[in-house]
């Protein structure tokens, strides 16, 4: 074993270094590692960046645009992004979308939408959760009616991050009504811009908008937006769980968020020192630390194996540990802000003071999307128990 | 030894019940917030009528002798109503140091404060002070006709809506000693003071103010001169004691909302409910409820009897535990809740956004831990 890069990964970090020191605004990036407010345009900018440069889409195959690196590399990217504190890719297309789309998609469907994807031509939402299947995706309701060379759409999706946003939407929808719940549904692509669709955000605890109701009236989609065969969605959709393993624990950003916590810690006082030599409070960064030490440790061995080899739980306890890190590491920095952290700073305007209740009480989805924490407790429970 | 409430009190929480129930639905809640103060004057005189802003306060200062137990009963009460009228700013800070400070000069001051007709906050903490607030550099400087007091308080509750605000200052210039501090009355209204007043993420009010060299007449001190810091110590204290009975009762209704809901939304074929693994998380939050509460009711028994040294200890003791609870039955509730315990459209979020808040204020669980170990043998 060898903990060391490699001196063509190292050359390779370096590379990547280089890119964000020159090509990251530094006040966009000094308003993501302050936990600022970004605009969609600007996101859509610097994905576009990313693009030129031809490292928008690490994992993807050469064959579509793609940096198609190893693991490792992948890794090292993520590490550099998060510590430039380059803002988070809004990854539904690329992550979600795109590997459904190389696997299972037409070569029209590929051709026409995985370069728009890695162009960031498109920004889609994906339109799974309903109000009455959340955790219990397989019981989603909004229901797909094949009218000869259309489907005709009717029902409600929720939580979509984003869709004001968005002009596609990627939707399960139900196309069958009988048998098992999973072998009726459907994997379908939406203009949003399509007769008969109302998006209405919804506000969050913190103020933002951040997420959608979309209500679907007798909206017209072409058959030709169907990924694969009708009633495999659920085979589709599921594809992706338990393979992404590179930026699911969030390790570049939590490191990040350490850093800043101290140097937050470090500009206040208690007992007149600064907080972060009190002993006690620096006890439990420590601890925040080590915690991700081991995560990160753990999250390079399962790198490193073979793919298959794994105990099979392993995404599992990625998301949940990396979000609880994430979580742990903003209540800290709540600490750190004291009672002025309080402040609501005005809607739309510039983030200060509110900064650190704002991204507290924002970072409690994390526990609850992408699958959340008890769902996955319970995955890997039924893996280490079996039956 | 006593530990069940008396008649008195069984009707003063009755009474509050029915005035939650009958006034404060969260969409009512929801109107009160959008007005220009963020909140409702005349909920406030409704208070008064009720005897809600006298109950605390002595017989012999025009109050109705309920002692801490009546703040007691009505901060838990505040607490499931999320109420977003100065209760604590006003009557617990405000009316407390008005009781233990002043001389009969202001006694028509503290009957309008329990009619309604004057709000007050308390203007304390500074950019520089820490949780114990120790180090204040505000100054008041004897002039000719009164005082002139210059420096910055910060994260006034209710600062910007209250009618006076009672700051805390040293008097003398830059080598006044920090630790002889004396309470002035000031219209919030005097246009010498640079307020700027913000909402804070539970709904409530704060404001930062600075005094450059404001000027105040004589009459306008509040007690000796040099000698309100154990008055400010014993206020606090029964301000956390209060933040504490508000916790609890905030947290009883996030567990009562958190175990309807789950009983009736269904996920994979059953109420969630159902799934032990919330069961226990439930069962977790029921115990956190329960241990605060006795926490607050200690402290509450213990918070006007004991010598300052003790008072100080239960305080801490019952503010960590609070602080405890709050933060995990807060994180919980929105945690089982799932996607709708984070919209600012359910209540379950405002209760979770209030008891964060308390857990900031006044001192975090470190510092009252901190607090606790160095008072302990
Ligand atoms: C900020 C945010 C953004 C989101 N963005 C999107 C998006 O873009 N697109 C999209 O489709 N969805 C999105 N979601 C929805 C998200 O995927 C769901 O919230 C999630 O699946 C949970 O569903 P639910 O909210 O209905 O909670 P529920 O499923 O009702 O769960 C409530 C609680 O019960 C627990 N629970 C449920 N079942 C079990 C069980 N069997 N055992 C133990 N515990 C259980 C859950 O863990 C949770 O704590 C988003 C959600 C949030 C909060």
């Amino acid at each position: 074993m060898l903990l060391e890069l490699a001196p063509d990964d190292r050359a390779f970090r370096d590379e990547v270094r280089a890119f964000l020191r020159e090509r990251l605004d530094p006040s966009l990036a000094k308003r993501v590692r302050e936990h600022g407010r970004v605009s969609a345009a600007e996101l859509v900018q610097w994905q576009k960046t990313l693009y030129r440069q031809g490292w928008f889409a690490p994992a993807w195959p050469t064959e579509w645009g793609g940096a198609a690196w190893p693991a490792l590399r992948q890794y090292i990217f993520d590490e550099e992004y998060h510590a430039a504190a380059a803002p988070p890719v809004i990854a539904f297309g690329r992550d979600l979308l795109g590997p459904v789309l190389m696997k299972f998609g037409s070569d029209a469907q590929r051709q026409h939408y995985l370069p728009r994807i890695l162009a960031s031509d498109d920004w889609w939402c994906q339109g799974y959760s309903e109000p009455g299947a959340g955790s219990d995706l397989a019981s989603l309701r909004t229901t797909a009616e094949l009218r000869g060379d259309h489907y005709l759409i009717n029902g409600q999706k929720t939580w979509t991050t984003l869709a004001q946003h968005a002009n596609m939407m990627f939707c399960l929808v139900r196309t069958r009504s009988d048998g098992k719940k999973q072998e009726g549904i459907s994997f379908i692509l939406i203009d949003m811009a399509t007769p008969g669709i109302t998006v209405r955000p919804i506000t969050l605890l913190d103020g933002e908008p951040e997420v959608n109701e979309v209500w679907f009236e007798d909206v017209v989609v072409p058959v030709a937006n169907r990924i694969g065969d009708e009633g495999r969605g659920w085979t589709y959709a599921k594809h992706l769980l338990g393979h992404e393993r590179t930026g699911i624990a969030g390790i570049g950003i939590a490191k990040r968020e350490i850093d800043y916590l101290k140097e937050l810690a470090a500009s206040v006082r208690r007992h007149g020192r600064p907080l972060l030599e009190d002993r006690e409070f620096r006890s439990r960064v420590a601890r925040v630390e080590i915690e991700l030490m081991a995560l990160e440790m753990t999250n390079l061995r399962l790198l490193a194996a073979p793919p298959g080899s794994g105990p099979g739980w392993e995404v599992s306890m990625l998301k949940v540990r990396g979000t609880e890190i994430l979580q742990e590491i903003s209540e800290l920095q709540l600490e750190v802000a004291g009672c002025s952290g309080l402040e609501v700073d005005a809607p739309g305007a510039a983030r200060t003071r509110g900064a650190a209740s704002a991204r507290y009480l924002n970072l409690r989805k994390l526990s609850i999307f992408g699958g959340s924490n008890e769902i996955q407790r319970n995955i890997i429970a039924q893996q280490i128990v079996g039956g | 030894m006593e530990l069940v409430f008396n008649a008195e009190a069984t009707m003063l929480r009755d009474t509050m019940s029915r005035f939650i129930e009958r006034e404060y639905s969260f969409q009512a809640r929801k109107r009160r917030l959008v007005l220009p103060d963020g909140f409702c004057r005349d909920t406030w005189k409704s208070l008064a009528e009720l005897g809600a802003l006298a109950a605390a306060l002595p017989v012999e200062a025009g109050g109705l002798g309920a002692g801490a137990m009546g703040t007691l009963i009505i901060s838990e009460a505040c607490g499931r109503g999320l109420i977003v009228e100065p209760y604590l700013a006003t009557v617990v800070l405000g009316g407390g140091l008005l009781e233990l400070a002043a001389t009969s000069v202001h006694r028509p001051l503290l009957e309008r404060l329990t009619e309604g007709s004057c709000l007050l906050a308390f203007a304390h903490s500074e950019p520089e002070s820490e949780s114990d607030f120790g180090g204040i550099t505000t100054r008041a400087m004897e002039t000719r006709a009164g005082f002139s007091l210059s420096g910055r308080k910060n994260a006034v509750i209710h600062g910007a809506t209250a009618d006076m605000l009672i700051v805390s200052a040293c008097v003398g210039g830059a080598a006044a000693d920090s630790t002889r501090l004396s309470l002035f009355l000031v219209d919030r209204r005097d246009s010498a003071l640079q307020l700027r007043g913000y909402r804070t993420i539970d709904g409530l009010q704060a404001a930062d103010i600075a005094f450059d060299g404001v000027t105040v007449p004589r009459a306008a001190l509040l007690g000796e001169p040099g000698e309100a810091r154990p008055v400010i110590d014993h206020v606090l204290a029964r301000a956390n004691a209060a933040l504490c009975a508000e916790a609890t009762g905030a947290m009883q209704s996030l567990l009562e909302r958190t175990v309807a809901y789950l009983r009736t939304r269904q996920q994979f074929g059953q109420p969630l409910a159902r799934f032990q693994a919330l069961q226990h998380r439930m069962a977790d939050m029921a115990m956190h409820v329960e241990l605060a509460r006795s926490m607050a009711y200690l402290v509450a028994l213990q918070v006007d009897g004991v010598d300052a040294t003790a008072r100080e200890r239960v305080v801490s003791a019952a503010k960590a535990r609070v602080c405890i609870a709050a933060s995990f039955v807060g994180k919980q509730a929105i945690q089982l809740h799932g996607g709708i315990g984070m919209t600012d459209a359910l209540d379950v979020s405002h209760y979770f956004r209030r008891l964060t808040a308390i857990t900031r204020t006044l001192g975090d669980e470190a510092f009252h831990l901190d607090r606790f170990a160095a008072a302990t043998p």
